[in-house]
């Protein structure tokens, strides 16, 4: 394990998020809300602090593999979010350091599940810092590094890869950092069109950056106790439409771009994506008309958000969906395991393993039924090889695994909220999404006890870095000399 | 600039590693995916899975709007119909591996035309010139001519009893009759591009310039005085041994080849004029001593192993031949090599890259200069560059010392018209010249690159 190296990365994330830091700091000055400047300088002191110390140690060479790659990816995000937690702890806005932490990492891994109960009351650059995590998380923090740095070595594509969602990880040009700052400005490039798209809609400035933030990175932090009900219809439909454009493999954007549209829209993936969505959109829609008597234009904008809103892992509401017909919540939470695209902001299972395992699936039964047939797997035109199949049918195992193990913890809390709550909550944190569904009405994770937020956190990072960077870091053989 | 190279075995990795180095975009084109996976892990370029000629990968890979596609296959067929392939859908520039003997006669220049080639690339070809210029040179370990081999470049490693031991270069100068400049030494596995103060000590590699017409006395003061080679003995009668064959017995250097298959060696016999085939293990060291290792002035390991060429250049170099060079292809063992005494490797695929990074530096739009030649020195610590100087110079004419240069970088030659000149402080660079810079760290892509400031 080359040590020098996974720390000087971390070291340099945390720099970097020092620099971030400074932004809500000086969202706080606009608002002149002085102490919470006071507490986004202190942290970002302590970031600087100890990112100089992680980059102490000078690596004796660059040579990184696939270890190393996924150990820094995990070992970043870890970092970042111990110290992103300390601004809501210093400011006084989330005493609990613990609970902070929970809040935190729900920005980053752009899970949108939070602990505060009153939102509206936090402070606009708190608001502002959480809906910047969810951006700067959704994207990838590493990725993000290696965009504005100059620091990418040969084999920086096991860090990209590491951290970069989907069974598949491919770069689009040749350099890994042209990669990421493609990526980043396509990224960028939505979010700005975004905003603007929203100050039409009557929004403040602030308030449409924050939702441009949070819908960018499928995070789902609001500003409001109600998330989005409370807004126009126009916004609604506006981040509804965004929130399934991030879902989308980012692939597909830069082949717009190039101005290749038939090889984007050649692409599988994203028409399985878009059919899901319509379809699950229909079933929701046609439940809310013909059960609750919902109008058909408020059921068609409900019906879309909500589907929009959990299968690209986003998680704002418009609407009470708890409330909702048993067929129309079994949609969303069917949805909330499919996730998004690879390659994209959204969470989940990704639709692209999904596909892949269906395939597989059909391949493995045409084998049965005539067992000397030679067949492959095909995705995208191309042939998925041994490995992608192992690592995609791996994967379902140690997701359901690790589902289980979260359920499971979960329910040991003695507050008892209920099976249906613990599960959900499960779900949702473990594919980034953020609400869950609970009959009580609970709205928030504040009444979970410690020790389930500890779980959800750790759960949440798993997610977000797709299991096997957390799994590995955890796992003490890791970091034995031998 | 935009690279595709089609193939990546030993040659290809090494080239790409080179490009990515100089920062250029790659994309690796191979047929194997395990190969594949294994170039995007280590370097930072993209790999596509695919043959050289299969029309739709080439496109997939973007030759269209590459400025050089390189064929570098095994195979001299499959990379003269890649390179024919891209340049019709838009490459700018290819090259071709094109290594077999009955590819390289007079038909490659015909060929060559025909697809449009913009050079072709003979590894083996290289490395037996590489090997032929070491025999004519026997006390160097390396020598790189620049164009029209008015300068040489030749690299020794400093004996413990050499004269130089503990003198300072501006104690050497003092004592030299004849021009040389010692340009980089290497010590420990650093490179230096040393002062006048600097002290050299045994062990030292070092690199030194001097015009060819005196690199006879500049050897004898040094303290280098070997006979010139009269005998090679070599082992394997590979491709690499066969253009060396040819090469040394046109210069009357009488040439053993040992050979364990019997097609090789009867096929060998057929083209070559001269010499002697052995058909025998070159690893049994009887059959070497039959020989006549004793006797023989040099001794060349080309055998297909880098293991068996180590091993038996430590035997040949027990039975005292005077020059033992050794063919090396795996960077890891050649270090090892080294560490272990054996100071003569040749590195084919080191040699083919040099001449693929000069070329890709060359299309690079120069203001005021042109790459002609490019050495890699010392495993790519330290380069040697020719330039040729154009009119647009902004700094011709300038005594050297009133130019200020930036650090790790050093003037070492200048050739003007058939005048090779080491420079002093009052030479001056004259449109027309060629130029030869050292620079240690630090890639130079055009002359002004390596003035600081005026």
């Amino acid at each position: 394990m080359n040590y020098g190296m996974v720390f000087n990365t971390t070291g340099k994330v945390v720099k970097i998020e020092a620099i971030m830091l400074a932004v809500p700091a000086i969202v706080a000055l606009i608002f002149a809300e002085w102490w919470y400047a006071a507490a986004f300088a202190i942290s970002a002191a302590i970031a600087l602090a100890v990112g100089f110390a992680l980059t102490l140690l000078r690596p004796r060479n660059q040579l990184i593999f696939a270890k190393e790659g996924l150990v820094t990816v995990a070992l970043a995000w870890i970092f970042v979010s111990l110290i992103g937690a300390l601004p809501f702890v210093i400011g006084g806005v989330i005493p609990s350091y613990v609970d902070a932490l929970f809040e935190t990492v729900s920005g980053f891994t752009t899970t949108g599940a939070t602990i505060i109960n009153d939102v509206e009351k936090i402070g606009k650059s708190m608001q502002f810092w959480r809906a910047l995590t969810h951006f700067v998380g959704g994207m990838g923090v590493l990725v993000f590094v290696m965009a504005v740095t100059s620091k990418a070595t040969d084999r920086s594509m096991h860090i990209l890869r590491a951290e970069m969602p989907g069974p598949i990880v491919d770069k689009l040009v040749p350099r890994a950092k042209d990669t990421a700052l493609i990526l980043y400005l396509i990224y960028i490039g939505l979010t700005l069109l975004l905003a603007i798209l929203l100050l039409f809609g009557g929004m403040d400035l602030f308030e449409s950056l924050v939702h441009a933030f949070a819908t960018a990175g499928t995070g789902g932090f609001g500003i409001k106790n109600d998330s989005l009900a409370s807004y126009s219809h126009y916004v609604q439909w506006v981040i509804a439409i965004f929130m399934i454009l991030y879902g989308v493999n980012f692939n597909v954007f830069y082949l717009i771009i190039l101005r290749r549209i038939g090889a984007a829209m050649k692409s599988e993936e994203f028409w399985i994506y878009i059919l899901t969505v319509i379809a699950s959109i229909a079933i929701v829609c046609v439940s809310l008309v013909s059960v609750l008597n919902v109008a058909f234009p408020d059921a068609l904008r409900d019906a879309t958000f909500q589907v929009a809103a959990f299968m690209s892992t986003t998680g704002f509401t418009t609407a009470n969906y708890n409330a909702w017909p048993d067929i129309a919540k079994a949609v969303l939470l069917i949805l909330m395991f499919i996730g998004g695209c690879a390659g994209s902001t959204a969470g989940g299972f990704k639709i692209t393993r999904l596909i892949i395992l269906v395939k597989k699936l059909g391949n493995d039964l045409k084998q049965t039924l005539h067992p000397r047939t030679a067949s492959i797997v095909k995705f995208e035109g191309k042939r998925v090889d041994e490995s992608t199949l192992e690592g995609v049918s791996g994967y379902l195992v140690i997701y359901l695994i690790i589902l289980v193990a979260t359920f499971g913890l979960l329910s040991l809390d003695p507050s008892g909220f209920g099976f249906e709550a613990n599960f959900t909550a499960s779900v949702s944190c473990f594919n980034n999404i953020g609400p869950f569904f609970s009959t009580s009405g609970m709205g928030t994770f504040a009444d979970f006890s410690v020790f389930s937020k500890i779980v959800l956190t750790l759960s949440m990072l798993l997610g977000r870095l797709e299991i096997y960077p957390m799994l590995l870091t955890l796992t003490p053989r890791t970091w034995i000399k031998k | 600039m935009k690279i595709v190279i089609a193939g990546c075995g030993k040659i290809g990795k090494t080239i790409i590693a080179s490009l990515v180095k100089e920062k250029h975009e790659v994309i690796a084109l191979d047929s194997d995916p395990a190969v594949v996976q294994q170039v995007v892990n280590t370097f930072d370029v993209i790999g596509i899975c695919g043959n050289a000629t299969d029309m739709t990968k080439l496109v997939e890979a973007g030759v269209g709007k590459a400025e050089l596609f390189i064929a570098a296959t095994g195979s001299d067929e499959l990379n003269m119909l890649g390179c024919f392939a891209a340049k019709r859908l838009g490459a700018q520039h290819t090259a071709a591996r094109i290594r077999d003997e009955e590819n390289n006669d007079e038909g490659l220049e015909f060929m060559k035309t025909q697809l449009d080639l913009s050079f072709s690339l003979n590894p083996e070809q290289l490395a037996a010139r590489a090997i032929y210029d070491i025999i004519k040179l026997p006390s160097a370990t390396k020598v790189e001519t620049f164009s029209s081999k008015r300068i040489e470049m030749i690299e020794i490693v400093l004996k413990p009893d050499s004269p130089l031991e503990g003198k300072t270069l501006a104690q050497i100068r003092k004592a030299a009759k004849s021009r040389f400049l010692i340009c980089v030494v290497a010590r420990n596995s650093k490179v230096y591009i040393p002062k006048g103060n600097f002290e050299l000590k045994s062990g030292d590699r070092v690199g030194l310039i001097a015009s060819e017409s005196d690199t006879h006395k500049v050897l004898s003061f040094l303290g280098e005085t070997p006979k010139p080679i009269k005998n090679v003995m070599v082992l394997g009668a590979g491709i690499t041994s066969y253009y060396l064959a040819q090469l040394l017995l046109a210069s009357h250097i009488d040439v053993k080849l040992i050979e364990k298959q019997k097609e090789r060696c009867v096929e060998v016999c057929q083209t070559l004029k001269g010499g002697t085939v052995i058909r025998g293990d070159g690893m049994s060291q009887d059959l070497l001593l039959e020989e006549g290792i004793q006797n023989t002035d040099a001794f060349v390991a080309l055998s297909g192993k880098d293991e068996e060429n180590i091993l038996i250049s430590f035997y040949a170099m027990s039975q005292k031949v005077p020059k033992v060079i050794s063919k090396v292809n795996r960077d890891e063992l050649s270090s090892i090599a080294e560490g272990l005494g054996l100071d003569c490797i040749i590195t084919p695929r080191k040699i083919v890259a040099d001449v693929v990074v000069r070329y890709a530096r060359a299309l690079q739009k120069s203001i005021g200069s042109q790459v002609e030649t490019l050495y890699s020195l010392f495993g790519g610590e330290a380069e040697a560059l020719e330039f040729k100087v154009l009119q647009s110079f902004a700094y011709s004419s300038i005594p050297l010392k009133d130019l200020k240069f930036k650090d790790n970088i050093i003037i070492a030659g200048i050739i003007r018209g058939n005048n090779a000149i080491i420079p002093s402080g009052d030479d001056t660079i004259e449109p027309g010249d060629n130029i030869i810079v050292i620079a240690a760290g630090t890639n130079v892509y055009d002359l002004s690159d390596i003035i600081a400031a005026r």
